[in-house]
C-alpha cells in the first residue's frame, strides 16, 4: 500500500542501463507522489545510492512533509525548477479518481506539470523520461514525449520481466 | 451502591494519599455502611470492625475515576458490556466510570440514562452515564439537558463526533449554564479529516495515509473557549486533548477564569504517531496518535495542573474491526487496565511526576470535571470507595488475561512498574490481586 519494491528496483535497472552509475546523477520525480507507492520506494532506493532527488508537483500531491521521506530530498513546486540540468525524469500516472475531494483541477495540473518537449529542453540533452505505466498521453505528458527519442518508458516495462525473474529467483533460493 | 449492612473494613498501614484533604501520610481509614468513618493515624482507630485490610506497603487512595469510557451497552455488547466493562475498570482500579453515549441507540433520553443505571446491567463499580448533547448525536437539535440531568446524566457529549455548528454549541453551552452542566466536545473539525486514520507528519507520508492535522483539533477547542469565556457559568470540558495548540487554547480560558477542564489519556502521554510502525492498527485511535513535541507539550502540562484528569477512553473493538486495513480498522484501544501503570512507569519514574499529583489526576480531578460529590476523597462522610495500589510492583501486561470482551490494546506484553492491589466499592472489595 505504501512501496513498490520491484518497481524502484526495475527502475534503478533502466537508469544503469542507460547511465554509468547512480553517483553524481540527478533525478526529478514529477506527480502524485502521495498517493504512489512507486515514488516512495524510489526516494529509498536511488537516494541510497547517491542519486540527487528532487520531487515536484502541487502542494496536495507533494506537500512539504515529502521531503521526510528520505535524506536529501528536495521538494520544490516549479517543473522549470525541477528539470533544470536533471538526467531523469521519472512521472507518475495522475488517477482521475484521486483527485476527488481535493482542491486541484486537471487542467491546472496540466497547465502546470504536463511534461512536454519544451520543458524537456530544460534538462540535460541526454535526460531520459521514464513513467512506471500505463500513460496517459496528453494528461502527465505529451504523445511527443511518450514516444519521442529520450522517452525509455517501453524499455523500462521490457526490465520489468528480467528483474522480476531475478527477485523470483533470489526468495526461491535459486540465485547464484 | 451504597447499603446497610456490608461488613466495616478496617484499612491498616497504608500510605494515604488524599489529594483532595492534603494528606500524604501513613494512615489508617476505617469504611462503615458504605461510606469513609474515619482517617487517623496508624493504630489509632479502635473498637470493633468486622474486617481488617493489611495494607503494609501500599498507596490508599480515593476510588479512581474515569471520565471516559466506552462500554458499548445498549447495542454493542458483542465489543464489552457493563458488566465486562466495569469489572476491567476495577481490575484497574476505577471507582466509578462515566460512559459515553455513542451507542445503538444513541443514549440521548433519559430513558436509556435509567436503563444504563440500572442494577440489571451488572456493573461492579458506580456508573455515570454522559448522555447525548443533541438528538441522535446528529449535531441539529439539542437535546432535554434537564431530564437528562434528572435521569442520572452528570454532562452530556456527542463524543465519536464533535458540535461542529457555532449556534448549536453555543446554545448547548447556554443550557449547561442554566443547569450547571458540563458539555464535553470531542475536538475535531471533521471537515478537515474525512477518511483520515491517522496524525499528518512525517509517519502518515510515508504510510501513504491521508491524515488529520494537529490543527483539526485545535481549531474547535480554540472557537469553543471563546465561547465559554463568552457565556457567563457555561462549562466547557475538552475530551482526550491530545496536541500542543489546543492546550494553549485551554490555558488561555483557565486564565480568562472560564469553566474549562480538560482531560488527557494515557496513550496521548505514553506513544507517537510514528509508534504506527506498520499498519498496526491497535495504534490507531481518534485523536490519533500526534507528534512527539505534541507529547512533550502534554507531559508538560499533566505536570503544571493544566490538565485537570487522566481518563482511559476505553473503546473496545471485536477482533474482526481491528484486523483488518488500517483504513478500515475502527478507530480505538482498550484502557482501563494499564492506566495507573502507564502513569506510573511514564509520569512518575520516567518524567518525575509526584505520586500526589498522579493521584490527584485519577481521583479529586475527574471528581471535580463533573461535580461527583462524595468521590474522589476519604474525606469523613465520602462514599467508601478506596483504590489500594502498589506503586513499585513489577509486572508484564498479558492482554489474553483482560477482564475487558475485548484484547485491541497496543501494551500487550509491556513491562510495567505499579499495580492496582484492591479496589472497594461502596465499602465491598470488587478486585483483589489474587
Amino acid at each position: 500500500m505504501h512501496e513498490h519494491p520491484s518497481q524502484a528496483l526495475l527502475d534503478a535497472v533502466t537508469i544503469l542501463k542507460h547511465k554509468k552509475s547512480f553517483r553524481g546523477l540527478q533525478a526529478t520525480i514529477i506527480g502524485d507522489i502521495f498517493h504512489s507507492r512507486v515514488a516512495r520506494s524510489a526516494c529509498h532506493l536511488l537516494t541510497r545510492f547517491g542519486v540527487k532527488l528532487t520531487l515536484c508537483g502541487p502542494p496536495e500531491f507533494v506537500p512539504d512533509v515529502a521531503a521526510t521521506l528520505a535524506p536529501g530530498l528536495r521538494v520544490t513546486r516549479h517543473i522549470e525548477d525541477a528539470l533544470r540540468g536533471t538526467d531523469v525524469i521519472m512521472l507518475l500516472r495522475v488517477q482521475k479518481e484521486r483527485l476527488a475531494g481535493q482542491k486541484i483541477r486537471l487542467q491546472d495540473y496540466i497547465a502546470r506539470y504536463q511534461m512536454t518537449a519544451a520543458r524537456l529542453k530544460l534538462a540535460k540533452r541526454d535526460a531520459i523520461v521514464m513513467h512506471p505505466g500505463p500513460i496517459i498521453r496528453g494528461l502527465e505528458l505529451t504523445a511527443e514525449v511518450a514516444d519521442g527519442p529520450q522517452s525509455v518508458i517501453v524499455d523500462e516495462v521490457h526490465n520489468g520481466v528480467p528483474t522480476r525473474m531475478a527477485i523470483l529467483a533470489r526468495a526461491l533460493g535459486k540465485a547464484r | 451502591m451504597t447499603a446497610k449492612g456490608i461488613p466495616s473494613l478496617l484499612i491498616k498501614g497504608g500510605q494515604v494519599i488524599d489529594p483532595a484533604a492534603k494528606i500524604n501520610a501513613p494512615m489508617d481509614v476505617l469504611l462503615r455502611d458504605g461510606r469513609v468513618a474515619e482517617v487517623a493515624l496508624p493504630s489509632k482507630i479502635r473498637g470493633g470492625v468486622d474486617e481488617k485490610f493489611d495494607a503494609r506497603g501500599l498507596i490508599v487512595a480515593p476510588g479512581f475515576i474515569d471520565l471516559h469510557v466506552h462500554l458499548r451497552e445498549p447495542g454493542q455488547n458483542y465489543k464489552e458490556t457493563i458488566a465486562s466493562g466495569t469489572t476491567a475498570a476495577a481490575a484497574g482500579g476505577f471507582t466509578s466510570v462515566c460512559t459515553m453515549p455513542n451507542t445503538l441507540p444513541v443514549v440521548d433520553t433519559a430513558e436509556w440514562v435509567s436503563w444504563l443505571r440500572n442494577p440489571e446491567r451488572g456493573a461492579v463499580v458506580n456508573v455515570f452515564p454522559i448522555a447525548a448533547a443533541t438528538r441522535g448525536s446528529r449535531g441539529g437539535t439539542v437535546t432535554d439537558f434537564s431530564a437528562l440531568q434528572r435521569a442520572g446524566a452528570v454532562a452530556v457529549t456527542d463524543d465519536g463526533k464533535p458540535i461542529l455548528d457555532d449556534d448549536v454549541m453555543r446554545m448547548a453551552l447556554l443550557l449547561g449554564a442554566e443547569l450547571n452542566f458540563p458539555v464535553v466536545q470531542h475536538a475535531e473539525d471533521t471537515r478537515l479529516t474525512e477518511n483520515c486514520s491517522m496524525n499528518a507528519g512525517p509517519t502518515s507520508f510515508r504510510l501513504g495515509l491521508r491524515a488529520m492535522p494537529a490543527f483539526a483539533e485545535a481549531a474547535i477547542v480554540d472557537r469553543d473557549v471563546t465561547l465559554a469565556q463568552q457565556i457567563r457559568e457555561s462549562r466547557l470540558h475538552v475530551a482526550h486533548l491530545s496536541t500542543s495548540d489546543a492546550l494553549k487554547a485551554v490555558r488561555r480560558g483557565k486564565r480568562a477564569r472560564a469553566r474549562v477542564t480538560c482531560e488527557v489519556t494515557p496513550h496521548h502521554f505514553t506513544l507517537i504517531d510514528e509508534n504506527v510502525g506498520e499498519y498496526d492498527t491497535n495504534f490507531k485511535m481518534n485523536p490519533p496518535l500526534r507528534s512527539a513535541a505534541d507529547l512533550e507539550a502534554i507531559l508538560v502540562a499533566l505536570g503544571d495542573g493544566t490538565v485537570d484528569a487522566i481518563a482511559t477512553d476505553h473503546a473496545p473493538h471485536a477482533a474482526h474491526e481491528k484486523e483488518v486495513e488500517f483504513e478500515r480498522a475502527a478507530f480505538g484501544i482498550t484502557g482501563l487496565e494499564t492506566a495507573l501503570a502507564l502513569a506510573i512507569t511514564k509520569l512518575h519514574r520516567e518524567h518525575r511526576i509526584p505520586l500526589v499529583r498522579i493521584v490527584e489526576l485519577f481521583t479529586s480531578g475527574p471528581a471535580r470535571v463533573f461535580d461527583l460529590h462524595g468521590r474522589g476523597s476519604l474525606a469523613r462522610g465520602s462514599f467508601a470507595d478506596v483504590t489500594i495500589f502498589d506503586s513499585k510492583k513489577r509486572w508484564t501486561f498479558d492482554a489474553a488475561k483482560s477482564h475487558s470482551m475485548s484484547r485491541n490494546t497496543p501494551f500487550d506484553g509491556w513491562q510495567f512498574t505499579g499495580k492496582v492491589v484492591a479496589t472497594i466499592v461502596g465499602g465491598e472489595i470488587v478486585h483483589q490481586e489474587g
